[in-house]
């Protein structure tokens, strides 16, 4: 068991990296807002864009925050099966509706 | 260590009898009330059907009219589903679970007296309809925008049946989440997960299904709600909304909930058919992975419920294509338990009989589901009793024999009493008849053009022989039904009298004395290969992977005393010492204590849902919204109360 | 409901297969789960795009810079969120106290933000009947601001329990727990705000 525990329960990162995170978080979140004010010079690559973005944001506070970086594989696994499906089955709806 | 267990168990049962039950956390007390709740819904239930079936037994009957006819489909198809089939796998799941992997409980025993006690009132809700001559009448598939419109059902039918739904589909979820870290985090020393018994396996996938699939359904019915109560737009074909959406929504939910429905009773086949044969499941890894892969199919299946709608060639044939993929791992499952019952010292108990027939019917209608998986064949068979035929081959030749299988099986663990095994095998071959002369016809039916859902027919279809066959078939089927609940009853006026170990069983449950002690496991056992028991037993041919460390040299087996199969007091006092040094110093065993909160939790759920109905009724609507508020303080209360309750003696949380 | 089973059995997280508290697990298994709750309302909502019949329309009616703000207010409460955790993580009570206080402050301060979004809507003739826009809009941020405001009843719960000397460093998981909670809401809000608020039409 004591094995066990220490493989479960990494160090997690410090404040600095917290708010580290935070100030990327924030530079990503003024990006996508600005984008919102370049539509015109963007045009195609807007979406994409924002959801690269989104994604970016997603990750960083899943990963750090909710330090499922350094978390238990399985608990990682876990929420991978869940946002597959969720996600699996709305690209499947937009995709039944041609969005 | 065992006399401070029974103290602290005698402590408790001090009080009466029904505050007993009423507080309980006790996962094997909670699996007797989901077991016998659900057998009192299998009567209602069945005698629904009684009703449909008599309606149809001749051309242009009148004995129903088609309003009465619409409520009882409805409710019989909601009760088989929600309040029979899946709460009856969850009284296994209950019971069994903890037993099969060396728990002591669930990992939250209030989260699990909770979810009983909000199905029960969810259930109550939904069928004191009848009281108000309201019972949902819209299907148990509800399509919109017959649903999601006060324009096409004012009544408050559809009320109680979303009501009633949402209740159930949050006990469900939380009985969902209770059972899957109880299976990942609660195994005994040594039981891996490829260790496992089937049958837990299962329940984990299960566990998995219900909470990527529920979720859809919630927020489907969430939609309905707003519709109806809120004016908003989700399935208003005037605003622009498309009430196919709903499909989807339920579908996407539909079919996963189709194997939340089977998964379990193929994992109590496979527990059974070992047994009686006496050799190991055939092709264990193959049976495990097979569910597996169902599981992860059946969320890209939805639209096959939907093939008539008219998604177009590219999308029917695609879920076309996942459709027949499922057929693969099915069929590497029937031919597990054919492997299984080959060659094997095959004993003819009523429960082998019942696991036996199984493998059959559930053949059967997984054969018709092959045909309708291709898309013109749909075309035709779509809303014809020929799905009635196949449905009913999946969900009573499947899931009902096999729970059928496993009551027998398991009854004598349940209440110390051995199930009388002429009445048993009289009620097997009543309902293997009954249930093929109800159901097999109905495929002539289908085939024939016999619409489903239809309140009446005219004579000269050519349909009337088929239906009077399917009625007599039906009223034999009930009365087979009954036999069981005879031979149960009369059993349970019997002593307590039946052996730890009536069957030479192989897994962990059979271990301890018939009924288990309120602490389940003297000793928590240490297991040593898949079969944990059998090996114990009789030594293993072969041992799959390494002894857990814990284990210890000394951890001879004791086949002489089947209550204390375990492997030597050595083995569980150093892992007591090893957990328990940390806070007490010794290795106590620690029940948690009963609690009032799981029921007035469930219950404050409940008056939520039942102001939503009183909302929309004429008589009582302005008391609809305050009841609501009750009941949303009662549920924070109980929480409240339930986060501040000391669950340890010593007071520990 | 997951709040209430989150806390308690503490001694038990010693006693599991995995390593893994039950109650880590449980909360992780739930988020999964709620994945496919906000993943239906939002796909109902992608489905729905531009298909209202009748106005006011989506451009005419969303302010991004008023929800940028509101954005960043919840991303920062993350960051709040963090810091308590790793004040009772480290047995700092009090810097503990003060961090989730100000996580359940910028959180009323989303949720303030979201009812004079809402009000402000409505004086614009979006309603829940108005349109498709209208209704799924509403229902889907609705159950968004639903489970901030649950969040933040959680919150202060944990607050007054280590007040009370119910709460202490050797239960920090409970805080950790219902911090997973926390970012998921704001994970969610990453996503609508993309795809409700960013992506033009």
């Amino acid at each position: 068991m004591q094995q066990e525990r220490s493989v479960v329960e990494r160090a997690h990162p410090g404040p600095a990296t917290y708010v580290k995170v935070a100030v990327i978080l924030a530079i990503v979140t003024v990006i996508e807002v600005a984008t919102y004010y370049l539509v015109d010079y963007l045009q195609a690559a807007l979406i994409p864009i924002l959801l690269v973005l989104s994604a970016a944001k997603f990750v960083l506070v899943v990963g750090f925050y909710m330090h499922l970086k350094f978390d238990a594989p399985l608990l990682r696994g876990m929420f991978a099966w869940g946002m597959t499906v969720a996600i699996g089955i709305t690209l499947a709806m937009l995709a039944l509706y041609k969005i | 260590m065992v006399e401070s267990a029974l103290k602290l168990e005698r402590a408790r049962y001090e009080r009466s009898a029904l505050v007993e039950w009423l507080t309980t956390v006790d996962h094997k007390k909670i699996g007797i009330l989901y077991f016998w709740t659900s057998l009192a819904f299998l009567l209602i239930g069945g005698l629904l059907a009684l009703l449909i079936r008599t309606q149809l037994i001749v051309p242009d009957n009148t004995f129903l009219g088609p309003q009465a006819y619409n409520e009882v489909f409805t409710m019989h198809g909601t009760i088989m589903i929600f309040l029979v089939v899946m709460p009856l796998n969850a009284a296994f799941f209950n019971f069994f679970v903890p037993l099969m992997i060396g728990a002591r409980d669930v990992a939250f025993p209030r989260l699990n007296a909770f979810s009983y006690w909000a199905f029960l009132f969810g259930s109550l809700l939904l069928l004191s309809s009848f009281l108000f001559g309201a019972a949902p009448d819209g299907g148990w598939f509800g399509y919109a925008n017959l649903t999601s419109s006060r324009l096409y059902s004012p009544g408050l039918n559809i009320d109680f049946w979303v009501m009633g739904l949402q209740v159930l589909g949050v006990a469900t979820l939380a009985s969902a989440l209770n059972f899957f870290v109880t299976i990942v985090n609660m195994r005994a020393p040594g039981m891996s997960l490829m260790r496992m018994p089937v049958f837990v396996w299962m329940t984990l996938v299960t566990a998995v299904l219900i909470l990527l699939a529920f979720p859809s359904l919630t927020v489907g019915l969430v939609m309905i709600m707003f519709d109806r109560y809120f004016g908003t737009n989700f399935f208003n074909p005037a605003a622009g909304g498309d009430p196919v959406i709903w499909q989807h929504l339920f579908w996407i939910f539909g079919h996963p909930e189709v194997y939340i429905l089977i998964l379990p009773p193929m994992g109590m086949i496979s527990e059974i058919l070992p047994t009686f044969s006496r050799k190991p499941l055939f092709g264990y890894t193959f049976v495990v992975f097979a569910g597996i892969v169902i599981a992860f199919l059946s969320f890209g299946v939805w639209a096959h419920h939907m093939f008539a709608v008219g998604l177009g060639p590219v999308p029917n044939a695609v879920f076309a294509t996942t459709t027949m993929l499922i057929a693969i791992p099915t069929g590497v499952k029937i031919f597990n338990w054919l492997g299984t019952l080959w060659g094997g010292a095959i004993e003819m108990k009523t429960a082998l009989l019942f696991a036996a027939s199984f493998i059959a019917m559930f053949t059967i209608g997984g054969i018709s589901g092959v045909m309708h998986a291709s898309v013109p064949i749909d075309y035709w068979q779509t809303d014809s009793y020929f799905v009635v035929a196949h449905f009913h081959y999946v969900l009573f030749g499947g899931s009902l024999l096999a729970i059928f299988a496993a009551i027998y099986y398991w009854f004598p663990k349940m209440f110390g009493r051995m199930l009388d095994e002429r009445l048993g095998k009289l009620h097997f071959w009543l309902t293997l008849i009954g249930f093929n002369l109800t159901f097999f016809p109905m495929h002539f039916l289908g085939v024939d053009g016999m619409p489903r859902r239809i309140y009446m027919y005219s004579a000269g279809m050519g349909w009337d022989l088929w239906n009077l066959v399917a009625s007599i078939g039906a009223y034999l089927l009930g009365a087979s039904t009954l036999l069981l609940f005879v031979n149960m009853l009369k059993t349970l006026r019997k002593p307590a009298d039946a052996p730890a170990d009536p069957w030479d069983g192989r897994t962990l449950e059979w271990s301890i004395p018939s009924p288990p002690p309120a602490h389940n496991f003297d000793v928590v056992p240490v297991v040593r290969g898949r079969d944990a028991f059998w090996i114990e037993k009789y030594g293993a041919e072969e041992v799959i992977g390494p002894a857990p460390e814990r284990h210890g040299a000394e951890a001879g087996h004791n086949p002489q005393n089947p209550h204390n199969p375990g492997p030597g007091e050595g083995a569980g006092h150093d892992q007591a010492a090893s957990h328990g040094a940390e806070h007490h110093g010794d290795s106590r065993i620690h029940l948690p204590p009963p609690s009032w909160f799981p029921l007035t939790t469930g219950a404050g759920l409940t008056l939520m849902g039942i102001g939503m109905v009183m909302h929309a009724s004429d008589t009582l609507g302005s008391l609809g919204f305050p009841v609501v508020g009750l009941g949303i303080a009662m549920v924070v209360v109980s929480l409240l109360g339930w986060t501040f309750e000391p669950i340890h003696e010593e007071g520990h949380a | 409901m997951s709040d209430s089973t989150a806390v308690g059995h503490v001694p038990e997280a010693h006693h599991t297969t995995t390593g893994i508290s039950h109650n880590k697990m449980l909360m992780w298994a739930f988020l999964a789960s709620d994945c496919m709750f906000f993943g239906s309302l939002i796909w109902v909502y992608m489905v729905y795009r531009g298909r209202s019949l009748e106005g006011p329309y989506t451009q005419e009616i969303l302010n991004i810079p008023y929800t940028s703000v509101s954005a960043a207010v919840l991303l920062l409460s993350s960051l709040a969120m963090v810091l308590a955790l790793h004040g009772i993580q480290h047995g700092d009570m009090r810097r503990f106290r003060v961090w989730l206080g100000a996580t359940a402050a910028l959180g009323a301060l989303f949720l303030g933000g979201q009812y004079f979004e809402f009000t402000e809507f409505y004086h614009h003739g979006l309603t829940l009947e108005q349109n498709l826009f209208g209704t799924t809009f509403f229902v889907l941020t609705g159950f968004h601001g639903t489970h901030v405001g649950i969040g933040i009843i959680w919150l202060v719960t944990l607050i007054l329990m280590s007040l009370f000397g119910r709460l202490t460093p050797a239960n920090a998981e409970r805080v950790e727990v219902a911090g997973l909670y926390w970012h998921f809401v704001d994970i969610v809000w990453i996503v609508i705000f993309t795809l409700v608020y960013l992506i033009p039409y």
